[in-house]
């Protein structure tokens, strides 16, 4: 028990004892709730208390406070109260004089202004919030651009050794999980288009399928997926942390662009890396179609080379390798932006590389489709 | 009188660099013990070896009698609870606002209800001599020296007996500076707190601490403030004497 109370002609007596330190507020709460308070006059003797901790202090200093209230007149054993309810009392007005006046009104800016008006307040802000976040967007590529046409003719600005670095980061350790993908597409394609076409005697063109589908469209598509997953959150983190670190302020402050150092050897890195990447895969893919091909469907390699010859037009791989550097773009720029949008906080940044990642494999995939749309205008 | 952080025969090697060889430290209840030595002699291995961030190659470290070197992660978070931190760059955690720092020691090893959390979140950060206000904000928001108080009252949330601080006046303007070591010895007094500081700033040194540890030679020398002044070691007498040292030195003597 940290807090007896003995009731005697004078009104209560409490007598507390025992270690009050912040691993026994619950208990110490719990307890002086529990005494029933009057218009007694009440006692307290703390002199058992081995240590007061400001936590049970606060418990004690609530309790006197709730006493108060009920108009109970309180004395301690002893003459003086307890060393810490004074200090206390000092932390609690000192800050009190300098802090009164801002909580309120945080809490006003917040309150409830009914419903409809409410929701208005929330639409309009979503609208101004996404405006502001598509014109820094479209801001961001702009200065992009610019940065990376000034420095275009000067070959030192271009900053080689970073470039072949992100080339290296986002390609050739990329290299064996794009092949790795690229054969197993190779594989659900020959399987799925093989139990169809086989029922229909058809069984050759499951070649023409595997062929078309990985050149123009499934070998880049699979290849800047994964390299968005990789990539992209690897830019977004890095210049996330960058700033974070204020690193990003240390280079400006030196007189360097962040565009020119940082952004643009990553947009170039990748569109250099990207298209050979989907070269890697495109082979890959093909290869491991020669080999189902050869023991699925019984057909000897050398008929599959002649009918892969036979199926695809001139423009085939060229319709798929055109769009490697375009997806390069989208997902440098999705990973640079969402990073350098990092400001504040640990948390800021995992949700920016989120959206880096999402943003990046959505922009991908609408680039994708209107490139579907373009080709089929243009008939090739 | 037992101390209450003991060090024994410390030995801290990366590698082949030898950081600590047989390093001995005592800190007594009550005291605000220094530690100063130069750049790379291992004041924040040491820091973090008590912490219990670091396991040591040999040596006995003792915190309230109890060897930390050989305990398990559930006796370790038990003396863990024991002691509040402060990091060199306050560490907050940058997603969390003021008040939830706090409370998040809080809500890891007490059970407390929610209003009374909000109370003594409250309590900690008006004693660290930060307006109310400040509760609400996130660690982006606050100035350095706001930063190093809303550290402080982090590491009080628990109510520690003993309190590690690691270059607390660091990147603060010598005012606030100032303000920083009254407020620690304002809290020393009247908690009765034993602090442990790890500090460079020669008014930091002069204005808190009773004794002194330096780091030289991969070994601690210390000392009461006035003793290990006078110490002949010429690190420590150019530490202390050379062009830096001279004018504060004058003044503190002088007072």
């Amino acid at each position: 028990m940290a807090a007896e109370v003995r009731r005697s002609a004078q009104g209560l007596e409490l007598i507390l004892s025992g270690e009050w330190g912040a691993r026994e507020f619950g208990t110490l709460e719990a307890e002086l709730a529990a005494v029933p308070l009057g218009a007694d006059p009440i006692r307290i003797d703390a002199r058992g208390v081995s240590t007061l901790s400001l936590s049970g202090a606060w418990a004690l200093h609530q309790f006197l406070a709730r006493a108060q209230a009920a108009g109970a007149a309180v004395s301690f054993a002893g003459g003086a109260p307890p060393e810490q309810l004074r200090l206390l009392d000092e932390a609690l007005r000192e800050a009190a004089a300098g802090a009164a006046g801002s909580l309120p009104e945080t809490a006003a800016a917040v309150a409830p202004q009914g419903a409809i008006l409410g929701l208005l307040t929330d639409v309009g802000r979503e609208v101004v919030h996404y405006g502001s976040s598509f014109r820094d967007g479209l801001a961001f590529v702009g200065q992009g651009t610019t940065t990376l046409l000034a420095s275009l003719p000067h070959l030192h600005r271009l900053r080689p050794t970073s470039i072949a670095r992100h080339v290296y980061d986002t390609g050739i350790t990329a290299l064996p999980i794009v092949a790795l993908i690229a054969f197993l597409i190779s594989v659900i394609i020959a399987y799925m288009s093989a139990t169809q076409l086989r029922g229909l005697g058809a069984d050759i063109y499951v070649v023409d399928l595997l062929t078309i589908g990985v050149l123009r469209e499934l070998g880049v598509l699979l290849t800047a997926i994964i390299v968005a997953g990789r990539s992209g959150s690897a830019f977004a983190a890095e210049l996330g942390s960058m700033k974070l670190n204020e690193e990003v302020d240390a280079l400006v402050a030196t007189g360097l662009n962040p565009f020119e150092v940082l952004i643009a050897p990553r947009m170039l890195g990748l569109t250099i890396a990207l298209p050979l990447l989907t070269v890697v895969a495109d082979l890959v893919g093909l290869t491991g179609g020669a080999i189902l091909c050869r023991y699925l469907l019984d057909m000897p390699f050398t008929q599959y080379i002649t009918r892969v010859d036979g199926s695809i037009a001139p423009t085939t791989f060229w319709v798929g390798i055109i769009k490697a550097p375009v997806f390069a773009v989208l997902i440098a720029y999705a990973g640079c932006y969402h990073g350098m949008r990092v400001r504040s906080s640990a948390r800021e940044l995992g949700h920016l590389v989120t959206v880096a990642v999402v943003q990046a494999i959505f922009l991908v995939i609408l680039a994708d489709a209107l490139f579907a749309v373009l080709f089929m205008k243009m008939d090739i | 009188m037992y101390p209450v952080v003991e060090v024994q025969g410390l030995v801290n090697r990366f590698g082949t660099q030898v950081v600590h060889d047989g390093l001995d430290m005592q800190i007594f209840r009550d005291e605000v013990f220094g530690i100063v030595g130069g750049s790379g002699t291992g004041k924040s291995v040491l820091l973090r070896t008590i912490l219990g961030l670091h396991r040591p190659q040999a040596g006995v470290v003792r915190i309230n009698g109890q060897d930390i070197t050989r305990m398990d992660e559930a006796q370790l978070r038990h003396v863990k609870s024991g002691y509040g931190v402060s990091f060199q760059s306050g560490a907050l955690y940058s997603g969390l606002t003021v008040r939830e720092n706090v409370q998040l020691p809080m809500l890891e090893y007490l059970s407390l209800r929610s209003k009374a959390l909000d109370d003594l979140a409250l309590l900690k950060i008006r004693l660290v001599g930060l307006a109310a206000s400040a509760a609400a904000k996130y660690p982006a928001e606050l100035s350095g020296g706001m930063v190093k108080r809303a550290a402080l009252a982090r590491a009080l949330a628990l109510d520690p007996p003993l309190l590690f601080l690691d270059e607390p006046t660091s990147g603060l303007d010598p005012v606030s500076a100032a303000a920083f070591d009254d407020l620690v010895l304002y809290l020393q007094k009247e908690l009765k707190l034993t602090i442990v500081m790890i500090t460079h700033d020669l008014d930091s040194i002069f204005r808190t601490c009773n004794r002194v540890g330096v780091i030289v030679d991969r070994h601690m020398i210390s000392d009461s403030l006035e003793g290990i002044v006078n110490n002949p070691n010429p690190w420590i007498q150019e530490y202390f004497h050379g062009e830096r040292a001279r004018a504060r030195l004058g003044a503190a003597h002088g007072a």
